[in-house]
């Protein structure tokens, strides 16, 4: 079959390569790029293990064609690993994923949520994880990562507002 | 004011072991930097496998015929039965590598592409023609026993085994595990009341979120390396040398690397589907070979939970004492029965649950059915039976009048008991557990919903399970350090989420005060690494934890002989302390640890004394033995302990829909020592989860002639984080084992077993619905 050019940005580098047109963006990001942070846990869209960022929303890039995502910016959780981000060290802290296989989903997922809403319920934050499936955890060790971040991030901006208005004292 | 009361606890006497501590492994998971087997790169030469699946429950094959596909191009070779006409089997030698003369379950491998490229390969195993004669399939274990059922296997009298199990030539009883103990006839005639009933329980998928994904690779000198998800590195090395022996592989010869696991559960235990990689690799020489499970086929293709139908019949006094209990179980084993027999032999051996009875009689057996293999799986058949006996245990203290916590209480196996095969409790926690349990949920005061329409409804149920494993099973670890003082340990237990990495990594730091920190906890791969039995039975952290503190105690002792040779200190008065050296003699002395564990220790001539320090330790329960007389199970000392506790939930009952909310789930689990109590709490709530999901909605569904009709989690639901319990209460008791390490036993398995029962005893109590069959859906509930 006809290859198919495409370019996007991964990771914030501009990648060019031809693929078949049946190829996944999951396939292609695995096989053909080396990035195995999304991995392939049911090939349906059903559990989440391949969520990736799309144009800044997330996506199941087993759903995917690699087609479609030309002209797309892809970040994966290699991307975002660069520069850890606070949840992430609280997800840690929080002894929040055992066998792990779910963690780079997880982590997709509620960064989404908290870029978006940075003071969510319980309910919102189990909302927007409902699919990422975790066969270990119970979600509750994940819930008191994500939660343990909101808090840490509301102390730090209480704490740069208490300061901002200490210095605005004549 | 009122002034509180301090919380009791026993004098912490460990600095690292019994503290909470972030997971070794937390970092790695967390960035996505942690490599799971199909994150491996094999480079360009990498070929790929797709297997030709049987369509029939049961049939013989009559021709296979390869041209098609083997024409393709791309395609490298296409394997059948005829290539690898060799057995295998963890304890009973009853599976081919691919199907030979007949199929046994929808979905059996019978042949193989091997080609360039994933799509070629399902390509070509398109064109593969099989030619089959249909024969009567027997998809119900009752079924199957009938003297006039089809035979699966006609050769089962000749099959290899171990020497606890009884197969019964020319039937489809695989195994019949046999306990008497005492005259359930003359405890039936001593009760007040006797009851007899039958309980059902379908069928399971794991459903880790990571399928198996294994690539084999077969050099030109004729060495065998198989990359595999895999909870048992060393008894697939065994498995795979063993029936690939007829090529000239001997056990040096084959590599099996593993390294993380995104979740067993018992189904990346044993060898099942691995073993294709193995031999696949073996036809293409110098080329590795990929098979990558579908999700589909982790579903029909790998282990089930097997199902069961108990046939409960219990004696009671109004006393409350129990006088007898009659306990059949017969098991839908499915088409090889090599891992799943034994879950039918442990059964066997502790269906009584944890109570004292002394009159016993256990009937526990495997039967062939034309469905998927049966196989471990989270629990080994404890939470099946659980849910009959727990279920029996309540109804008796009804029909007697009494509490049913009381019942329980009263009829609570106590260190020292005498187990249904002959040998004596362990020590346990299970009143302690009792007592926090009751009090955790409310028990004794009864909770109406703020809603009319629903009901709520509460329960208390023990469980205790023993790991499953040969008298003879062992672990064993190494301990290097490096120039910086940090350390590596090498083990072949398996990191599979439950933590153990870290445990380990504790128990080290523990005796040698090395901080966790300053530990790397290596995965395994059999040529580097220790031997280790299996990660399975919830028994790693007991007996890789004691390989690994004799491995630390080791070290310590050579650190000591070492620095009383070269410094002239008697070695009894040493001790270690923050990664240094002491004496107790020498007050201010002290030789940090980071300068000499390597190089040595200057003497006063100007030459080095000592070396590398590499600890080495290993455990082998020495007291256990697995055979017995097969008509009484009497005489051996087949399990090396109990592990106790209970379970209660307060569930809400919608009347008119029969939809059930878990409001609250308490588990008390007796752990002996809790390593780290952090990552008991994560078992705790995940394997509470799992148990309530095959409580309350999941469930294997076949259709007439055995496929599986709902292999995919859009018809095989399991539990998003929208579908979990208001409020989980882990309750951590430490009742020491004796023998384990600080006094730790495995816990891993035990937070999934009470769950059905849990479930099943609060719909009674919310709106006296008394459900024989699981799962205990909405519907059934409304419709009772």
């Amino acid at each position: 079959m006809k290859k198919v050019p495409i370019r996007f940005r991964l990771n914030g580098i501009d990648r060019e390569l031809d693929v078949e047109p049946a190829d996944t963006l999951l396939e292609v990001l695995r096989d053909r790029l080396g990035v195995k942070s999304p991995k392939t846990g049911c090939d349906h869209g059903d559990c989440g293990t391949c969520t990736v960022f799309l144009d800044g929303r997330t996506a199941r890039s087993c759903l995917v064609l690699a087609a479609e995502a030309d002209g797309c910016d892809i970040v994966t959780l290699e991307g975002i690993s660069r520069d850890p981000s606070p949840l992430m060290h609280q997800l840690a802290k929080h002894n929040s994923f055992q066998c792990g296989f779910c963690a780079p989903g997880v982590v997709l997922s509620a960064t989404e949520l908290l870029r978006a809403n940075p003071h969510p319920t319980r309910r919102e934050i189990q909302e927007a994880i409902a699919g990422n499936l975790c066969r270990c955890t119970g979600y509750t060790p994940i819930l008191e990562g994500i939660e343990a971040a909101i808090e840490a991030a509301a102390i730090e901006a209480a704490t740069i507002e208490t300061t901002a208005a200490e210095r605005s004292l004549p | 004011m009122t002034e509180l009361e301090p919380l009791v606890r026993a004098p912490l006497d460990t600095k690292v072991v019994g503290h909470s501590a972030q997971r070794i492994d937390g970092w790695e998971k967390v960035t996505g930097a942690a490599r799971f087997a199909d994150d491996l790169e094999f480079g360009p030469g990498l070929l790929h496998a797709c297997i030709v699946e049987s369509p029939h429950a049961h049939a013989r094959i009559l021709n296979i015929d390869t041209r098609a596909a083997e024409k393709l191009p791309g395609v490298v070779r296409v394997i059948t039965g005829k290539d690898f006409p060799y057995r295998f089997g963890l304890y009973m030698q009853d599976r081919h590598i691919f199907a030979q003369d007949r199929v046994r379950f929808v979905g059996e491998q019978v042949a193989a592409v091997i080609a360039c490229d994933p799509r070629t390969a399902a390509r070509a195993a398109a064109l593969v023609q099989v030619e089959y004669e249909p024969l009567p399939a027997v998809l119900d274990a009752v079924q199957a026993m009938e003297p006039d059922a089809t035979l699966l296997h006609p050769g089962l009298g000749a099959y290899e085994h171990v020497p606890w199990f009884f197969p019964r030539a020319a039937t489809n009883i695989a195994h019949w595990r046999k306990i008497r103990k005492g005259s359930v006839e003359d405890g039936f005639r001593e009760a007040d009341v006797v009851l007899e009933d039958t309980y059902r329980v379908p069928r399971y998928a794991h459903c880790a979120i990571e399928p198996h994904s294994m690539t084999g690779l077969f050099d030109a000198a004729g060495r065998l390396t198989v990359w595999s998800a895999s909870q048992s590195p060393f008894t697939q090395r065994h498995l795979f040398a063993q029936a690939l022996s007829p090529l000239g592989l001997s056990h040096k010869d084959v590599r099996v690397v593993t390294p993380y696991v995104g979740g067993g559960f018992g189904g990346k235990a044993g060898v099942s589907c691995e073993i294709l990689a193995a031999a696949l690799a073996t036809a293409v020489p110098g080329q590795p070979v990929k098979v990558m499970w579908s999700r589909a086929q982790e579903f029909y293709n790998t282990y089930q939970r097997q199902g069961v139908v108990a046939k409960l019949k219990l004696g009671v006094k109004r006393d409350g004492s129990i006088t007898a209990l009659q306990h059949q179980l017969y098991w839908d084993a499915g088409a090889y029965v090599e891992y799943g027999a034994n879950v039918v032999n442990a059964v066997g051996l502790s269906a009584t649950g944890p109570y004292r009875i002394d009159n016993v009689s256990i009937d526990s057996v495997c039967v062939y059915t034309n469905l998927p293999p049966g196989g471990p799986y989270r629990g080994f058949g404890y939470s099946e039976f659980f849910f009959g006996l727990e279920s029996h245990i309540n109804r008796a203290a009804q029909a007697i009048n009494m509490d049913p916590v009381a019942f329980r209480r009263k009829n609570a196996i106590r260190e020292g008991d005498t187990l249904a095969y002959g040998a004596h409790m362990n020590p346990n926690g299970l009143q302690e557990a009792i007592d926090r349990t009751a009090a955790a949920i409310g028990w004794g005061t009864r909770q109406q919903s703020e809603d009319p329409h629903k009901a709520i409804g509460k329960s208390l149920v023990l469980f205790w399970k023993a790991p499953a494993m040969p008298p003879n099973a062992s672990s064993s670890a190494f301990l290097k350090f490096n120039e910086d003082g940090s350390l590596n340990i090498l083990i072949s237990g398996m990191e599979i989420g439950q933590g153990l990495l870290t445990a380990m990594a504790q128990i080290a730091s523990e005796i040698l005060t090395v901080p966790v920190s300053k530990i790397r906890v290596e995965t395994p791969d059999t040529d580097r690494n220790p031997y280790e039995w299996q990660t399975v039975a919830s028994h790693v952290t007991w007996g890789c934890g004691n390989a690994v503190k004799n491995a630390a105690t080791d070290a310590r002792e050579q650190i000591f002989a070492l620095v009383e040779r070269a410094c002239g200190i008697d070695k009894d008065s040493l001790y270690l302390e923050d990664e240094k050296v002491k004496s107790r003699f020498r007050a201010g002395w002290e030789l940090p640890l980071r300068d000499f564990v390597i190089s040595g220790i200057q003497v006063p001539d100007n030459t080095f004394k000592g070396g590398p320090i590499m600890g080495r330790g290993m455990f082998m329960p020495e007291f256990s033995s697995a055979v017995s007389d097969p008509e009484t199970g009497q005489g051996g000392h087949p399990n090396v302990h109990y592990t106790t506790g209970a379970g209660g939930i307060v569930i809400e009952i919608d009347r008119q829909t029969g939809k059930t909310t878990v409001l609250k789930a308490v588990l008390a689990v007796d752990v002996g020592k809790a390593i780290n109590p952090d990552l008991i709490n994560g078992q705790i709530t995940g394997g509470l989860l799992q148990g309530l999901a095959t409580a309350l909605y999941e469930d294997m569904r076949f259709d007439e002639n055995g496929r599986l009709l709902n292999p995919n989690f859009s018809d095989y639901k399991i539990p998003t984080a929208l579908d979990i319990p208001g409020e989980v209460i882990p309750i951590i008791i430490e009742t020491a084992q004796p023998d384990g390490p600080f006094g730790a036993r495995g816990m891993g398995e035990h937070t999934m077993i009470p769950a059905a029962a849990m479930v099943a005893n609060a719909i009674e109590d919310a709106v006296g619905v008394r459900l024989h069959s699981m799962p205990l859906t909405a519907e059934k509930i409304a419709l009772a």
